[in-house]
């Protein structure tokens, strides 16, 4: 199978999750009890604004009609607006997206500056105590509610040290890399033990494959086999355990977002479902969601590259 | 030609079976995980169950004279703003929080355990819809469900049940499925189809209790994710609201005066770690006896 072939094969692939993604993320404001127009402006509202309202979201036309209209205007990233912020919620959201990006960015850097040392040791000394003493950090560090964590590292570090503000987001890239710093390491250490586990269940099968024998019985270090084979060989590995765990790693941030109070899309859902904001909450739903497949068909598209298998 | 007679000589373990025969290799570490596991649950079911009777009455009583105390021998833990002993609020948050964990979880084993078994066993359209709707439920970052879902309900306790219960069958049902597929091929299984016994019983007598060993082991990390997934909504303000004690609730009182009174936030939340410790190694305990990957999840 060629690479075009297996690339194609995987977007179609993906069209139906999408197209189910855009109906439960159209189907939430039906979902409300009640009448949704009413729902959003509350109940003081009087008749004629709920009718307004009612007008402008389209809700008097047929199901399939509103359905068809919100997959359009979700492509052109028109979402109508925000009732609580008075703006539209297109551009919101892409003002805020930079933000969450970078803190999930960041936040890989840490999970895998983490886990993989921690990967390694414990595979190679598997059964041995350094091996015992990474699994019970796996298993303190999973049981760790985020926002806790985040709590504890701003007490230490931002009230004690003061060495990272305790909140918000600083202007320009120095700024910006240190007040994200405490948000990146608390949503690293909720990740690392995930993929801790399936690295180390990995680096273990590769130490134990045959090619590795091969390569020592040729004589090289045991730190060149390390390094270059085994580490090599878990790269994909590597990439798929992110890939199946991107939903869990956006479920920190969203969280980790709303302690440090990051204008980012996390926050952003938080404060719109208090405010009841539903445009928005629906638009982010659908960007959350939307993501998750974008993610996973990148990684499956990786393979073709890293893999030369899947060419064949 | 009787059951036993395949041509691969045995017929595979009964889960529970495995449970209670140990293999000697594995005896000690596994022992002492599950032990220990064992041990941190039962002390947090039993002190929060009992908590009216070892004298913490009242998570609710203030006492405005008593405000911010440290943590002391008369409270453990110390008190908050409004003078409430934040041991006695633990106590009584673990009531709704680790009922909270265990209900959801069980609910959603017993939802994926059914729909992935027969979803692996008939295959076809009922196979296509059960594994799309988990394509699907995986297909967000659980969170955003969840809080999608609160967006429907409001928030509440009752929110975040129905959100939990809707995210976390999916990872059963596909475990299920999966596994499923595999013991389809088992010459038991077919041998039980040939002696005519009804499918029914071919599920649920000869599959299912297979089926059990994975999913139990997974059960475990589900439920301290599922705790923290609560805890979470809380703090977030979509849960449990004040003033009733839930961990989360807690700590999120507590964040304002993390400075000056640091054990109202700190303290909660070594709970949770505990009692996700003690879940994580009943379940590392019961991985190392049943032979079983948790498979997904950590």
């Amino acid at each position: 199978m060629s690479v075009l072939l297996y690339i194609s094969r995987r977007l179609v692939q993906a069209i139906p999750v999408l197209i189910a993604v855009t109906l439960i993320a159209f189907s939430l404001i039906h979902l409300v009890p009640g009448d949704p127009a009413r729902v959003m402006l509350g109940a003081r509202a009087t008749e004629e604004t709920v009718a307004l309202l009612r007008e402008q979201l389209g809700l008097n036309k047929p199901l399939a009609t509103q359905y068809i209209n919100f997959v359009l205007n979700a492509v052109r990233l028109e979402f109508g607006n925000s009732l609580f912020l008075r703006a539209p919620v297109g551009p919101i959201i892409v003002d805020r997206a930079s933000n969450s990006v970078s803190l999930l960015l960041y936040s890989i850097v840490v999970s895998l500056l983490i886990a993989v040392p921690l990967a390694m040791l414990s595979a190679v000394r598997r059964n041995r105590p350094e091996d015992h003493m990474v699994r019970l950090f796996t298993t303190i560090t999973f049981a760790m509610p985020a926002f806790w964590t985040a709590l504890i590292l701003v007490l230490i570090f931002s009230l004690r040290l003061g060495l990272f503000p305790t909140s918000g987001l600083g202007q320009g890239f120095p700024n910006l890399v240190l007040s994200l710093t405490l948000p990146a390491v608390t949503v690293g250490f909720y990740l690392a033990p995930v993929l801790l586990r399936s690295l180390r269940a990995s680096l273990i099968e590769t130490l134990s494959a045959e090619f590795i024998e091969a390569v020592r019985a040729r004589g090289l270090s045991e730190r060149r086999v390390l390094f270059k084979h085994v580490l090599r060989n878990s790269l994909i590995a590597m990439i798929t355990v992110l890939g199946v765990n991107i939903g869990f790693l956006i479920s920190g941030a969203v969280v980790v977002e709303n302690v440090f109070a990051i204008p980012g899309l996390g926050s952003l859902m938080v404060t719109s479902i208090v405010a009841r904001d539903y445009p928005v909450v629906i638009a982010l739903t659908l960007v959350f969601g939307v993501a998750v497949v974008f993610v996973n068909l990148l990684v499956d598209l990786s393979y073709a590259i890293l893999d030369p298998r899947i060419r064949l | 030609m009787t059951v036993r007679e395949t041509s691969q000589g045995h017929i595979p373990e009964n889960a529970w079976r495995r449970l209670r025969r140990r293999s000697v290799s594995e005896r000690r570490w596994s022992a002492y995980t599950l032990w220990a596991g064992v041990s941190i649950i039962l002390l947090a079911t039993v002190l929060s169950l009992s908590a009216p009777l070892l004298g913490f009455t009242n998570p609710n009583e203030i006492n405005l004279s008593e405000a911010f105390l440290p943590p002391s021998r008369e409270h453990l833990f110390g008190t908050d703003d409004l003078g409430r002993d934040i041991f006695t609020r633990v106590l009584y948050g673990g009531r709704i929080d680790l009922s909270f964990g265990v209900i959801t979880t069980y609910l959603s084993l017993v939802i994926g355990l059914i729909l992935g078994a027969l979803a692996g066993y008939f295959g076809g359209i009922l196979d296509t819809l059960v594994m799309r709707a988990v394509d699907l439920v995986i297909s967000f970052p659980f969170i955003v469900l969840i809080l999608a879902i609160t967006a429907i309900t409001g928030p509440g306790l009752y929110g975040a049940y129905i959100g939990v219960l809707i995210v976390s069958w999916a990872l059963y049902a596909r475990l299920t499925r999966g596994e499923m597929l595999a013991l389809r091929e088992k010459q038991y299984i077919m041998a039980a189809q040939t002696l005519g016994f009804t499918t029914w019983r071919v599920i649920l007598v000869h599959s299912i209790p297979n089926l059990l060993r994975s999913n139990l082991v997974f059960s475990m990390s589900d439920i301290v994710l599922n705790i923290l997934t609560l805890a979470a909504l809380s703090y977030l303000g979509l849960g449990v609201a004040p003033p009733t004690p839930e961990w989360g609730a807690i700590i999120a009182q507590g964040q304002k005066y993390l400075f000056t009174a640091w054990w109202i936030s700190t303290l909660p939340g070594l709970v949770i770690v505990l009692v996700g410790v003690g879940f994580s190694l009943v379940g590392d305990g019961l991985a190392d006896r049943l032979g079983a990957n948790g498979g997904g999840g950590a």
